[in-house]
């Protein structure tokens, strides 16, 4: 089994080599440790675009806008770049959507580290499949696919404001019960407690 | 008194860095300290009459164990290389996590002695080879099995039975990444594991001469005597394949500094010193000088630095004897101003590592500051201005955007990782092919180019929308976002110039480790001693911790 250190390694040295800068060849390193580490088919993605990127010529996004589109399918490293570098004026969008990424997967990290630091979750629909993107400390997904995903219809971005995921009338119910933890204090001993007996107005 | 942090731009030139020395700081010390209360064990030993086979030994608290598993081979004398191109060794060894299993062992018997052919597990810690210096082990057999102790003036010449040629850890090679074991505390510590290895392996020689010995004269042979044993390390080649990785590890660089520099100020502002603290300093100043006389090295260019180093150290301690009380304020304080004054680089930096000796309250706390996690620090802050990232590099590179690069000599160089054995190398760009391929490790002509192009940037400019055209100078711009915020993060120095001295930044990260002797055998490669008077493991339990000064040598 390969170490993530030498996943890091290999594909940053790869990425410069196809012709990427070294400071970006340092976020894909980063990015497909990433996937690697949360289950996601990151060697082989990157290894199958680049094998792409030397035959065809894909998009590359500078100004990401709400909705991004091209004939030519976006390149998802310099769009995932982009979106790390201008997030914080893309979290102001209520939702961001790019047609035609070339292997989406790719793409999936930069937000995941987006989603970090935004303090932020992000959901990310690409095509039937859903992401959600927590923090960067985890990545929930119905997608389980081993074959490759070469390009993407349409990638929906969401940020999804921090909110609990349960009503006020669940969370009553569950203190109610941690309650029964707490042991019913005696008179004499609320007067020996910290501040008991001397007046706060000192 | 307030003492200043030392202005990195003086601390952090390669020429400085190159003269730091070991310190109580030093992992191999640190090691020690924080394994003394573990059980050691030797728990298998199975070597043939010529040693050749497989020995197993353990460090294990609690429910923990690291297991070093040797493997020692024979070898023909054309086949043995420190080179790292070389293919065989005499012995190689990887620390394992936990017991080995029977299978394990096969395992690694299968994968070891291949080194960077073979592939670790995530059960593996740390990967090690080592060769003889045949001399010197020949003649200890010779001598034990005559029952004869060696020659100590022909040991101290060499210092080690073995020398290790390279110790990889950290994912290499399929070894566990750091992330398995980081919230481990007992090797939360730089580099622990690597100095577990070569302090295990160290015992595995004397042990393997010993059987040796006894197999060649089982009636007469006797032990290497305890002593000898302990005034023995373990030697080690490096060469460039530790340059970047203080360039590459920014954050961690700084800590180590930042402990050695807090250590320095802290010590300085000491009012009162006690009487057992200044004798402790001069006992040690005093029986170091020992060390270096005994310290050999055939380059001029060390030659000349051990001759200032003694003659400097000749001068403190007269200064010292003759005109200097301890009964003052801040008498740390008044012999470093001396010594700035006085001295040169090498001792500066000595004295400075001497001082901390009789510290423990100083320096133990930031022993456990000398950690970094890089991956913090990875995210470019995008939405600052170019006005602040000007301001930095104005600020924290001031000496760097001086240089003049459109000088040839401020580009001789370029660092590159070699095809065959996938090692960085340096070559001289206009001498050699392959600088297209440069690695991204001439940070100070990148600063200056990213300063450059930003003095026609408006300030006002996001770094994010700065980077959507200048993404060629990214990983500069997140270095310089780093220095912000650790100042002995970048080396203030050009690693390109045509006076570059690799060794420098080698040495550096040695100093670290704790290594002695410094043996330069070029300007790229160099031998040093590791463990060299330390305590051995079945003295760990209570030892002198001023051991490095106890060189028999």
């Amino acid at each position: 089994m390969k170490s993530l250190s030498e996943i890091d390694t290999i594909s940053k040295r790869a990425s410069k080599a196809i012709g990427f800068s070294w400071g970006i060849a340092e976020e894909v390193g980063k990015n497909t440790r990433l996937l690697e580490m949360f289950g996601l088919p990151g060697i082989k993605h990157l290894n199958y675009y680049f094998k792409l990127y030397k035959k065809q010529k894909f998009q590359n996004i500078s100004l990401i806008s709400k909705l991004n589109s091209s004939k030519i399918s976006y390149c998802p490293i310099t769009a995932g770049v982009n979106f790390l570098d201008q997030i914080n004026i893309l979290q102001e969008l209520d939702e961001i959507i790019f047609e035609n990424v070339a292997c989406p997967i790719l793409f999936v990290p930069f937000l995941s580290r987006a989603s970090e630091i935004l303090g932020k979750k992000i959901l990310l629909k690409i095509d039937k499949n859903v992401f959600l993107l927590n923090f960067n400390q985890s990545i929930y997904s119905n997608y389980f696919d081993t074959e490759i995903w070469e390009r993407a219809e349409k990638l929906k971005i969401t940020f999804i404001e921090n909110n609990d995921l349960f009503s006020e009338t669940e969370w009553k119910e569950i203190y109610k019960l941690s309650e029964d933890t707490f042991v019913d204090e005696t008179e004499e001993l609320k007067q020996t407690s910290a501040g008991a007996g001397l007046t706060d107005n000192d | 008194m307030n003492v200043e942090l030392r202005d990195p731009k003086i601390i952090m030139k390669l020429s400085k860095l190159g003269s730091f020395h070991q310190s109580k700081l030093s992992f191999l010390r640190s090691f020690l300290n924080e394994f003394k209360d573990w059980n050691y064990r030797r728990d298998l030993f199975d070597l043939d009459e010529n040693g050749y086979g497989r020995a197993v030994y353990s460090f294990s608290k609690n429910n923990r164990t690291y297991s070093l598993v040797c493997f020692s081979n024979k070898i023909k004398d054309e086949e043995r290389s420190d080179r790292v191109i070389a293919t065989k060794w005499d012995a190689a060894f990887a620390l394992h996590d936990g017991i080995p299993t029977k299978k394990d062992i096969e395992r690694l018997f299968d994968n070891v002695p291949k080194q960077e052919i073979g592939r670790l597990s995530y059960k593996e810690l740390t990967l090690s080879r080592a060769n003889k210096s045949i001399r010197i082990f020949e003649h200890v057999v010779e001598r034990l099995s005559n029952g004869k102790q060696p020659d100590k003036l022909s040991l101290s010449k060499v210092g080690y039975l073995y020398r290790t040629t390279a110790v990889y850890g950290s994912g290499k090679f399929g070894l566990a990444d750091r992330f398995r074991i980081k919230n481990r505390k007992e090797i939360y510590g730089p580099f622990r594991l690597e100095m577990m290895l070569v302090y295990l392996v160290r015992q595995f020689t004397f042990d393997q001469v010993n059987h040796i010995a006894k197999c060649k004269n089982p009636k007469n042979a006797v032990k290497l005597d305890i002593d000898i044993c302990r005034n023995l390390g373990i030697g080690n080649s490096t060469g460039l394949g530790m340059a970047p990785f203080i360039v590459n590890h920014p954050t961690l660089l700084n800590n180590w500094i930042l402990a050695r520099e807090i250590s320095l100020k802290k010590i300085r502002e000491i009012k009162n010193v006690e009487a057992s603290e200044s004798d402790l300093f001069l006992k040690c100043l005093n029986k170091s000088i020992k060390n270096i006389t005994s310290w050999n090295s055939e380059s001029s260019f060390q030659q000349k630095k051990i001759n200032e180093l003694l003659s400097d150290l000749k001068k403190i301690i007269n200064h010292l004897q003759t005109e200097f009380s301890f009964n003052i304020e801040n008498p740390f304080n008044e012999i470093y101003l001396w010594c700035e004054k006085n001295l040169n680089d090498e001792c500066i930096e000595y004295i400075v590592s001497m001082m901390m000796e009789p510290f423990n309250d100083i320096v133990n706390p930031l022993i456990k500051e000398m950690s970094a996690e890089e991956e913090k620090y990875f995210s470019i802050p995008v939405n600052r201005n170019i006005v602040d990232l000007k301001k930095i590099l104005e600020d924290q590179y001031s000496e760097i955007i001086k240089i003049d690069f459109s000088k040839k000599e401020r580009n001789q160089n370029f660092w590159f990782i070699s095809k065959n054995k996938e090692e960085p190398r340096v070559a001289d760009r206009f001498l050699n092919k392959g600088s297209e391929l440069e690695q991204p490790l001439a940070i100070a002509r990148d600063i200056k180019k990213l300063y450059e192009r930003i003095l026609n940037q408006k300030n006002s400019l996001t770094v994010g929308k700065f980077l959507t055209d200048n993404n060629d100078l990214r990983h500069v711009v997140r270095r310089a976002f780093i220095t912000e915020k650790f100042p002995y993060a970048e080396i203030q120095d050009n690693t390109i110039d045509s006076n570059l001295m690799p060794i420098d930044m080698l040495r550096l990260k040695l100093s670290f480790f704790g290594a002695v002797k410094f043996d330069p055998r070029s300007d790229k490669w160099l031998r040093i001693n590791m463990f060299q008077g330390a305590p051995l493991p079945q003295e760990l339990k209570s030892f002198d911790e001023h051991w490095i000064y106890n060189s028999l040598n």
